[in-house]
């Protein structure tokens, strides 16, 4: 029981973490990447845009 | 649910003459079979609480059902609600309406019962020594009230409004709406009750019992479907941000407080049940639920209002909208790790209170993350505070927002939680996110709301409206000050020596200290409630006797008239 | 037709979302709450804890229905002035009968963990009658309508019942003799109390409340009290054999 615990423990301590490193990173790029400004800048609009 | 409603209105517009809609015959047959159900209840239990709240379950579904053919009957010959009114959203602001009263309501209740309980620690007479006025009762009336009805109607409100705002469509139904906004009202008035009648699960902020944990489990997953219902109809492309940060709310509320309430009834007649969890892991969930009640009630609920009524107050979009992308996943991810804070030094296993401080320490990044966009909106407007004490009141709101996360991390580390642990000093953390954060964005927001809502050109007074700012900031300041510095006084006192190596003072000593920090917290808390009446009477006078907004269309607010 | 294929993807988009954000949530959730069950060394290995008499039961709901846990812990945390003051720090094995937990997380009032023995059944029924009568600068309520109101009794066996569901280890007997164990506690030398001592031999028989006419609420509060951190010999307690 311990065991598996141990070693669950260790995969996410290492694993777990990297994948997650690499989520942030793929968010932060994906936010910041040049193209997709634009969609951004608009949708910040959204509130105003009623009718 | 959707596809149902447009298969019955076609039929309706084929036939002219309204059927009853697969809707309202589902909610009416529903609330007669509830009403039933409250009855039987009622004759057949043992204990009073359960049978008076079986029959406020009967009285409210009988009215319910009522309600349904009631108004069915009256537009029998009228046309089916219009989902455009010359080619614009007609939206659904009924249930807004009544959700913005009743935070009012209960906010003014909820902060009433806090002063009462304020004054019980100074003047323990106050207890009366009857069940129903004693303080262990009346603590989760405030809290509840506070939280739950004040804060809760707000997020429904806020929440209603800007989904149907930002996705330029009219929520789903015609019921529904209704059912979530009375349903959840009801869930409260039953909370309520049984706080002052002894009903109680003994969690914290979890306190109510199985049978209105479980209406309000019904009622959640009827508001997630509603707010799901009109993102599914929108006619912008994207979800606006608020709205990721509204659904994160629902659905982790509702997992939370399903996996935090899994309790079995003593009896399906009886009040009483018991929580399956026990001991440490029954800590362990309860603080996860704990701690996520602020994450996501709290804290994501309410930066929804900010990241729509900020940037609509300062008629400018949000500094950065990419930061909110961020901020969201950031904050979300971390949030749920930092319950077990609340029990470093306890017997659950040190791993895990280590863990949840260390996630308690990351999450000040994406708060304070947040608290920058927030503050940012108003970069180039800046002189807008000095003459808009709405805009003022939600940008002090951010700023203390700003202070309790940095405040949350700081009290999470071991070697100060060892200290302030146990201490009023928690009761002052609380109370600075409470008071200075949620009640301040929900006080602008309601400002903003009341004159779009009951179409007025503007607020009744905004000078009244600067007068309940400094008071009440005022009397968030004697607050939270005076709970710091009886908090970190209890906590010394209770681990100091004198020169022989004995504990310093008996535990009365340090009760006793307690009593001007405790005079002075209820005078803060009275100025709190000074400020909220007139913010009340503000509000009265701006749908009674408010100018009307140039536009004659119903809809349409007052900055949409601006622009 | 490409409005509506367009509407579908807005629907993926926001159950996408949807599950974005269950995934997100989960995971905190599930790291720190799974492993309390299965991890061994969660719950210390001890000798004396029971399940709670019925009596005691019913005292614990009182204390739960009175929002005690609101002013007073009952988690003792190892630090020498709380050593000093309320005793040997508590243990998770203490409380893994407690359906709900009851650490609390403020002391307006002192930690009750370690309260039981500590004053007399007499200090507690005037104390919580009148709480002023005996420490003059306390600030809490006064109870006097514990003592005038009668025990509930009814379905007491049922409470059992539903403890053992949960993975409380009550046995056939405890569960069906349950009423008369209630009364059996607080009403001394009598069969009822025989019988009582046979299935909780390690359980205080007294009169709690000092009024042998009837089983009152007082009673119930005062027997939960006064057995609370008292099952555990900590003079034979191997502080080192649970290190975690």
């Amino acid at each position: 029981m311990n065991e598996s615990y141990t070693a669950v423990a260790g995969f996410a301590q290492t694993w777990g973490l990297i994948y997650f490193v690499v989520i942030f990173a793929i968010v932060v790029a994906y936010v910041l990447w040049p193209k997709n400004r634009k969609q951004f800048d608009d949708a910040a609009q959204i509130p105003f845009r009623e009718d | 649910m959707c596809r149902f409603k447009t298969g019955a209105r076609k039929l309706m517009a084929s036939e002219k003459a309204r059927l009853v809609s697969l809707e309202e015959g589902l909610f009416a047959g529903f609330l007669v079979l509830l009403t039933f159900a409250c009855l039987i209840v009622a004759g057949k239990t043992h204990d009073g609480v359960m049978s008076f709240h079986a029959l406020i379950g009967a009285v409210a579904a009988g009215a319910g059902v009522f309600i349904i053919f009631n108004n069915y009957f009256n537009s029998e010959n009228a046309a089916p609600v219009l989902q455009e009114i010359d080619g614009k959203p007609n939206y659904n602001m009924g249930p807004v309406k009544f959700g913005t009263v009743a935070s009012m309501v209960w906010g003014i209740a909820g902060f009433t019962v806090g002063l009462i309980i304020a004054l019980q620690l100074a003047f323990p007479a106050l207890n009366f020594d009857l069940p129903w006025t004693s303080f262990g009762r009346l603590r989760p009336l405030h809290t509840s009230a506070v939280i739950f009805a004040f804060g809760g109607n707000v997020l429904l409100a806020t929440s209603m409004y800007v989904v149907q705002r930002t996705c330029r469509v009219r929520m789903p139904g015609s019921v529904l709406p209704w059912f979530v906004i009375l349903g959840y009202n009801v869930f409260i008035v039953i909370a309520g009750t049984g706080y002052l009648l002894g009903a109680t699960q003994g969690k914290e902020y979890a306190e109510p019992e199985w049978y209105a944990d479980l209406w309000l489990t019904i009622v959640w997953v009827a508001y997630l479907l509603l707010f799901l219902g009109t993102i599914w109809k929108r006619k912008e492309p994207h979800i606006y941000v608020a709205n990721w940060f509204y659904l994160a709310f629902i659905v982790t509320i509702a997992v939370l407080h399903i996996t935090n309430n899994l309790t079995i009834p003593v009896s399906v007649f009886g009040m009483k049940s018991y929580i399956v969890w026990s001991g440490v892991q029954d800590a362990m969930v309860q603080w996860w639920y704990g701690h996520n009640a602020v994450g996501f009630f709290l804290t994501a609920g309410f930066l929804a209002i900010m990241y729509y009524f900020v940037p609509k107050r300062a008629e400018r979009p949000v500094y950065s909208y990419r930061l909110s992308i961020v901020h969201f996943w950031a904050l979300i991810f971390i949030y749920i790790w930092a319950g077990p804070h609340h029990l470093h030094y306890t017997a659950l296993p040190q791993w895990a209170s280590t863990l949840g401080a260390t996630f308690s320490i990351i999450l000040w990044m994406p708060s304070w993350g947040g608290m920058i966009n927030g503050l940012m909106t108003l970069s180039g407007a800046w002189d807008k505070l000095r003459t808009d004490p709405v805009l003022r009141m939600m940008v002090v709101s951010v700023a203390f927002y700003g202070m309790s996360t940095f405040e949350g991390p700081l009290m999470s580390v071991r070697a100060v939680n060892s200290l302030s642990h146990y201490t009023d000093w928690t009761i002052g953390h609380v109370h600075s996110g409470a008071l200075g954060w949620v009640g301040y964005i929900s006080f602008g927001a309601i400002y903003c709301l009341v004159p779009w809502l009951w179409n007025k050109k503007s607020l009744y007074s905004l000078k009244l409206v600067n007068w309940h700012f400094w008071v009440s900031t005022l009397g968030i300041v004697l607050y939270i000050t005076a709970m710091w510095v009886s908090g970190i006084m209890q906590g010394l006192m209770w681990r100091a020596y004198d020169s022989l190596g004995f504990l310093e003072y008996s535990f009365i000593e340090t009760v006793e200290a307690m009593f001007p920090f405790y005079v002075i917290r209820a005078l803060g808390g009275g100025l709190f409630l000074l400020g909220a009446l007139i913010m009340a009477y503000n509000l009265w006078m701006t749908v009674r006797a408010g100018e009307p907004a140039e536009a004659a269309a119903p809809a349409p607010g007052v900055l949409a008239a601006a622009e | 037709m490409s409005l509506w294929t367009k509407h579908q993807v807005f629907e993926k988009n926001s159950f996408a979302l949807l599950i974005g954000i269950l995934i997100m949530v989960s995971i905190g959730g599930l790291v720190e709450i799974a492993p309390l069950f299965y991890l061994k060394s969660t719950i210390e290995e001890t000798e004396g804890v029971r399940p709670y008499t019925p009596l005691e039961l019913a005292g614990r709901n009182i204390y739960v229905r009175e929002g005690c846990y609101l002013c007073h812990s009952q988690m003792i945390r190892p630090m020498r002035d709380e050593l000093e003051r309320y005793g040997h720090f508590s243990l998770a094995a203490e409380s893994m009968y407690d359906h709900p937990f009851q650490w609390g997380s403020k002391r307006t009032g002192p930690d009750l963990a370690r309260v039981g023995g500590k004053y007399s059944d007499d200090w507690h029924v005037e104390h919580l009658r009148d709480p002023r009568l005996v420490v003059p600068a306390s600030v809490m309520p006064g109870y006097p309508f514990l003592a005038e109101t009668a025990l509930d009794t009814y379905g007491i066996a049922d409470h059992l019942k539903v403890n053992a569901l949960v993975g409380v280890p009550y046995t056939d007997e405890q569960i069906a003799e349950a009423g008369r164990d209630m009364l059996g506690q607080a009403n001394p030398d009598t069969d009822a109390s025989d019988a009582f001592k046979e299935r909780y031999p390690t359980a205080l028989v007294r009169d709690f409340d000092g009024n042998p006419k009837a089983v009152t609420e007082m009673d119930a509060l005062v027997a939960y009290l006064q057995m609370l951190g008292t099952l555990v010999d900590f003079s034979i307690y191997d502080d080192k054999a649970n290190l975690r």
